[in-house]
C-alpha cells in the first residue's frame, strides 16, 4: 500500500521532470529524497526545499512540488535557509547542495550555518567536479586525481565531514547516490533531527568524472566505499519485529517513537556520540583511500537556532501590529534624549 | 557684542578619554534651556589614543549645520593643541590646557588665549588616578559653563539624565563641573567673554536631540522589523546595536523574542539572511555602510529579479574602497539606485533629519513587501551617527502594509496562482508564504529566468515580457514612494537630499540675504515622482546639491529627466566633512554669476 501516515501517495511527493544527464547520481538522491519524506509521513506544505547553484541545486525542483522551494545564490544557501528557518521555525528545511557550492564558494556560510545550528537537512551532492561548467575540479576533488581533460589536482581536497564536525554540526553523515538501503534511513534520520542535519553523498558525475582517474567514478567509489553501520529505521506505526544479534546492533528511540538501528559490522566499535572517535575514524578511512560512509556523529538533544535565541513559538512571519510596542514606549525611550 | 545663543565650540580632546561623556552633557544642557543646539562628532577609525574633535553649534534660529571655524576652541590635547588654533575665528578664544606646552610667540595674535590648569583643578576631586582622567574632561563644562551663563542647576539635572542611577558617578562628575565652575568665577571674571548662551524656556519641549542610528532603529522596531541580520560596519553598527538594545526591552516577552537579529559572518550572508527571512514573510532588514553594500550586490539582484521583499539601510561613509570609514559622504547613491549586474533599479529612500528616520523604518518596509522588492535606505554618518535637534517622533498608527499575499483560503477560491502573472496591471504579482496550507500555494522561486508560474524559462519572449512587466512595477513605486518637500520662493531652484538639508535650510537665507531668492525641493525617494519634474519645469535653473565628487544624483537626473536636466547645475561638496552652508552659498553665487 502507497499510502502514508497522512493519506499521501509516494506520487504527492514528486516534482517536475529532471533535466539532469541521464543516469546521473544525483537523480538517485532526488528519488531517496521522495521515498524518506513519505516513509516518514512529513507533510510536504510544511517542509521548504532550498538550494544554491550547480546541478545538485537544480534538483529540490525534483521533488515535493507542494513544497516551497528556493534555488538561491551560487554559496548562499546557507545563509538564505537561516533567514527562512528564523521567520518561519515550524517549516522542515531541506538544502541540496554541491561541492563547489559547498566546499568553495560557499565554504564560509555552510560552517557558520553549522556553527549556528539551523535546522536543516543538508545534504551535499558531491562528486569533486564543476559539471555545469564542463569539467573543472572542485575543493573535494582529491590531491592526485585526474580531470577529464588529464589535469591532475595539485590540492589537498577537502573532506566536507571533518569540517562539519569540526564546526559543531550535531549530525554527520555519509553516503552513496547508489546506496538506497543506507541513505534512505539516514534521510529518515535527518528528518527527526532538530539541529543541522549534514549529509556528504557521494554522487559520480557520469559525464566528466566517470573515468580512470577519477576518484569518484562509480568503479572508484564501488570499489573503495566502506560502510561504517549497517544502518535501519522504523517509522513508528510499523509493527516491525527487529531481531538484531546482541552487541552488533544500538538501537537509538527518537521522541516520536520511531527508532534508529545501527548495526555494527566492524569489530572496532563506533560510538556515534563521539566526536573524537568520528574524527578518528575519517582519517584512518583516508589514509587507507577509503570512502567511509555511515553516521559519523550525533547529538540527538540538538538545540537549533531559533531556541537559542529564545524566539516565540509563532513564527516570524505570521506577526503582525502586535509587534508594535506601545505608545508609552516611545514616550519612554524619547525622553533619554530629551 | 555677538547676540546670545549664536556660536560655535569646538573641543578637541583625545578617542577613548571619556570626552563624549562631557560633551553630551554640555551640548544636552544648552538643549535643556531651549536654545537650538547640534553636535558633530569628528572622530578617528582608532579606539583609542588619537585626535577627536566635537562641535556643538548654538544658534537661535536654529541652524546646527557644521561652520568652517569655531568662536571657542577647548584644547585638551597636546598632540593636536598647535593645529587646533587654526579651528578658530580671528576674535575667537582658544582655552588650553596650561599642562600643554607649546611655544607661545608662535600662537596666533588674532586670538584670545585662555590657559586652564584642568589637571590642578581635577586633582581635589578624586583620589582615583584613573578617574580623575576621565573627569578632567567635566572641568572644561564647568569652566564653560561659567563663561557662557548656562546654570548650574541645568547641568546637574542633566548629568542626573545622564547618569540615572549610578550614584557614585554623578557625584563624581558634579564634583567636577563644580570645580570648573568656580576655577573660572575666581579666575576668569576679567576675560572680556562675548558668547552667552541664554535661556529660551520651552522652546526644545517638542523636539529632542537625537542620532540618526538610533532614530532609525526606533523606526525599524515601531515598523514591525522582525528580522535583522548584519555585520558590523561603520558607520552603521550603532543602528543594529540600538534595535537590539531597545527591542530587547520592547519587543520581548517571558524572555521570548519577537524578533532575531544575526551577526552575520559578512555581508554577502547579511543580505542572503534578509532575503531568506522576507521571501519567508518576516520584515528583515541589514544594515551596512559602502564595502557592505559592494558586497551585497548579487544579492540585490536576486530580490530584484525574485522580487522578495529586503531593506538595506546603508549609512554612507567615505568612498572608494575602505575609504575614510568615519568621515560622511553621499558617495553609494549610484551604486544603491542600479546595486547589481542586468537591468536592475532599486528604490532608495532619501531621510534628511532623525525624524525622517524613524518614519521611514516603517516606510522601507511596506514598500518592500508591496512592491516585492528591494529598499535601499541611504543615511550617512553625518545623519546617522551625530546629534541633530528634530521634532519629536509621532507614535506611528499606520497599519502595516504587507503588500499582495495570498492565504490559503484565496489560493483555493483562485484554484491556484501564477506567482508572476500581473493580475492587477500594476507589474505586481502575487505571493505565498512557505507553509501556506493548500497544496497549490506552492511555488519554485529563482534567480534564474522564469515564466509568470516561476517555472524555470530561456523563451525570448517571456525572459522579456517579464523585465517589462518589472518596469511598470518601476512606475508603480513612483506613485508609492514618499513625496518631495517643496518650499517656493524665486525662480531659482535648490534640490537637496539627506543630511545636506541642514546646511541648505540655512543657505537659502543668506542667499536670499544677498538678493537670489530660491525656492527648495528636498528629495526623499528615487524613483522621481511627478513633482519633480514639475520643479524641474518650473524653475529656470536648479542647483543639485549633494555629497560626492562626480555628481551622483545629477547622473541619474541626466538619465531620467533629459530634456530637463540642461537646467540643473551641481553644488558638489566631498572633503569628508558635513556640508556647510558657505559652501552651497559659495557654489550657487558662482552659479549665478552669468545672470548677475
Amino acid at each position: 500500500m502507497d499510502v502514508n501516515r497522512i493519506g499521501l501517495k509516494k506520487t504527492d511527493y514528486m516534482g517536475s521532470k529532471s533535466t539532469l544527464c541521464t543516469g546521473c547520481g544525483h537523480d538517485s538522491i532526488t528519488s531517496h529524497i521522495i521515498t524518506a519524506f513519505h516513509q516518514s509521513s512529513v507533510d510536504p506544505i510544511q517542509v521548504t526545499k532550498l538550494s544554491g547553484i550547480g546541478c545538485s541545486s537544480k534538483t529540490p525542483a525534483y521533488f515535493l512540488n507542494r513544497a516551497h522551494g528556493f534555488n538561491s545564490l551560487h554559496g548562499r544557501m546557507a545563509p538564505i535557509a537561516t533567514g527562512v528557518h528564523l521567520a518561519n521555525r515550524r517549516q522542515i528545511l531541506i538544502g541540496v547542495s554541491g561541492d563547489g557550492d559547498t566546499a568553495s564558494i560557499g565554504l564560509g556560510s555552510f560552517a557558520h550555518l553549522l556553527r549556528r545550528n539551523v535546522p536543516i537537512i543538508y545534504i551535499c551532492e558531491n562528486n569533486g567536479v564543476y559539471g555545469l561548467t564542463k569539467g573543472q575540479f572542485s575543493a573535494t576533488a582529491e590531491s592526485g586525481s585526474r580531470a577529464k581533460s588529464g589535469a591532475v589536482n595539485p590540492y589537498h581536497g577537502i573532506d566536507l565531514c571533518t569540517v562539519a564536525i569540526e564546526m559543531g554540526c550535531e549530525f554527520v553523515a555519509r553516503s552513496f547516490s547508489g546506496d538506497a538501503r543506507q541513505l534512505v534511513p539516514l534521510l529518515n534520520l535527518a528528518i527527526r533531527h532538530e539541529g543541522s542535519a549534514f549529509i556528504d553523498v557521494i554522487s559520480p558525475c557520469i559525464t566528466f568524472a566517470n573515468h580512470e582517474g577519477s576518484t569518484r567514478s562509480f568503479e572508484a567509489v564501488r570499489s573503495h566505499n566502506v560502510h561504517l553501520q549497517e544502518l535501519g529505521f522504523i517509522q513508528p506505526q510499523q509493527e516491525i519485529k527487529v531481531d538484531y544479534p546482541e552487541g552488533e546492533t544500538q538501537v537509538i528511540d527518537l521522541p516520536d517513537g520511531s527508532h534508529f538501528v545501527l548495526r555494527k559490522l566492524l569489530a572496532a566499535e563506533h560510538d556515534v556520540t563521539r566526536r573524537d572517535l568520528a574524527l578518528q575514524r575519517l582519517e584512518e578511512a583516508k589514509s587507507r583511500g577509503e570512502f567511509l560512509t555511515g553516521l559519523f556523529y550525533w547529538n540527538k538533544d540538538s538545540v537549533p537556532l531559533s531556541e537559542r535565541l529564545n524566539l516565540i513559538d509563532h513564527p516570524l512571519a505570521l506577526l503582525g501590529e502586535e509587534t508594535r510596542p506601545p505608545r508609552a514606549a516611545l514616550d519612554e525611550i524619547l525622553s533619554r534624549f530629551e | 557684542m555677538p547676540k546670545a545663543n549664536d556660536f560655535v565650540i569646538t573641543v578637541a580632546t583625545t578617542n577613548g578619554s571619556g570626552s563624549q561623556s562631557s560633551n553630551n552633557i554640555l551640548l544636552r544642557s544648552l538643549f535643556r534651556m531651549g536654545i537650538p543646539v547640534g553636535g558633530k562628532n569628528l572622530f578617528p577609525s582608532n579606539i583609542q589614543g588619537l585626535p577627536t574633535w566635537f562641535t556643538i553649534r548654538v544658534n537661535d534660529d536654529g541652524f546646527t549645520a557644521r561652520k568652517r571655524l569655531a568662536d571657542i576652541v577647548v584644547a585638551m590635547n597636546p598632540q593636536t593643541a598647535v593645529q587646533d588654533f587654526d579651528l578658530v575665528k580671528a576674535g575667537g578664544y582658544v582655552i588650553l590646557n596650561s599642562d600643554i606646552k607649546l611655544d607661545e610667540s608662535k600662537v596666533r595674535g588674532d586670538v584670545q588665549l585662555i590657559k586652564v590648569p584642568f589637571k590642578e583643578i581635577v586633582t581635589p576631586v578624586s583620589d582615583s588616578v584613573k578617574l580623575r582622567k576621565l573627569l578632567i574632561n567635566m572641568v572644561y563644562v564647568g569652566v564653560l559653563g561659567e563663561l557662557l551663563g548656562i546654570p548650574a542647576d541645568v547641568i546637574d539635572a542633566t548629568i542626573d539624565h545622564q547618569f540615572g542611577d549610578k550614584a557614585s558617578v554623578i557625584e563624581s562628575n558634579k564634583k567636577a563641573v563644580a570645580a570648573g565652575r568656580e576655577y573660572a568665577r575666581a579666575n576668569l571674571s576679567d576675560v572680556k567673554f562675548p558668547f552667552r548662551a541664554e535661556s529660551r524656556g520651552t522652546q526644545n519641549k517638542n523636539r529632542v536631540l537625537i542620532d540618526g542610528n538610533t532614530a532609525s532603529a526606533m523606526g525599524l522596531m515601531f515598523g514591525g522589523c522582525t528580522f535583522v541580520s548584519w555585520y558590523p560596519i561603520t558607520p552603521s553598527s550603532s543602528l543594529v546595536e540600538s534595535f537590539i538594545d531597545l527591542a530587547e526591552k520592547y519587543r520581548t516577552r517571558e524572555g521570548r523574542r519577537d524578533f532575531a537579529v544575526v551577526q552575520a559572518e559578512d555581508e554577502l550572508a547579511s543580505i542572503a539572511m534578509v532575503v531568506g527571512a522576507g521571501w519567508a514573510g518576516a520584515r528583515a532588514v541589514t544594515a551596512t555602510s559602502g564595502p557592505g553594500l559592494s558586497l551585497m550586490s548579487e544579492a540585490a539582484g536576486l530580490a530584484y529579479y525574485a522580487e522578495i521583499p529586503a531593506v538595506i539601510w546603508d549609512v554612507q561613509r567615505v568612498g572608494p574602497s575602505t575609504g575614510l570609514p568615519t568621515r560622511t559622504m553621499q558617495g553609494d547613491l549610484l551604486s544603491a539606485y542600479y546595486l547589481s549586474h542586468g537591468d536592475t533599479k532599486h528604490v532608495v529612500l532619501l531621510p534628511s533629519t532623525p525624524a525622517e528616520c524613524f518614519e521611514f523604518g516603517q516606510t522601507a518596509l511596506d514598500l518592500a513587501e508591496e512592491l516585492q522588492t528591494l529598499v535601499i535606505v541611504l543615511s550617512d554618518l553625518d545623519l546617522g551617527m551625530n546629534l541633530h535637534i528634530t521634532d519629536r517622533f509621532a507614535y506611528p498608527t499606520a497599519p502595516f502594509r504587507r503588500g499582495k499575499v495570498l492565504t490559503a483560503e484565496q489560493v483555493e477560491h483562485r484554484g491556484g496562482f501564477a506567482r508572476y502573472k500581473d493580475v492587477d496591471g500594476d507589474g505586481i504579482g502575487y505571493r505565498t508564504l512557505p507553509g501556506t496550507d493548500h497544496p497549490l500555494a506552492a511555488y519554485f522561486t529563482r534567480g534564474t529566468g522564469h515564466d509568470e508560474t516561476s517555472a524555470y524559462s530561456e523563451n525570448p519572449e517571456v525572459y522579456k515580457a517579464n523585465m517589462d512587466r518589472l518596469s511598470r512595477k518601476f512606475a508603480t513605486a513612483k506613485t508609492l514612494v514618499p513625496r518631495p518637500i517643496i518650499e517656493s520662493g524665486g525662480k531659482i531652484g535648490l534640490l537637496t537630499f539627506g543630511s545636506s538639508l541642514e546646511a541648505v535650510r540655512e543657505a537659502r537665507v543668506e542667499l536670499a540675504a544677498s538678493g537670489v531668492k530660491t525656492s527648495q525641493l528636498v528629495l526623499r525617494a528615487l524613483p522621481f515622482t511627478d513633482e519633480v519634474e514639475k520643479f524641474l519645469e518650473n524653475h529656470e535653473r536648479v542647483y543639485v546639491i549633494e555629497q560626492n565628487r562626480d555628481g551622483q544624483m545629477m547622473q541619474i537626473l541626466r538619465a531620467e529627466l533629459p530634456q530637463l536636466a540642461g537646467k540643473c547645475i551641481s553644488v558638489l561638496h566631498y572633503d569628508g566633512l558635513p556640508l556647510d552652508a558657505e559652501t552651497v552659498v559659495e557654489q550657487v553665487r558662482q552659479g549665478e554669476r552669468p545672470w548677475m
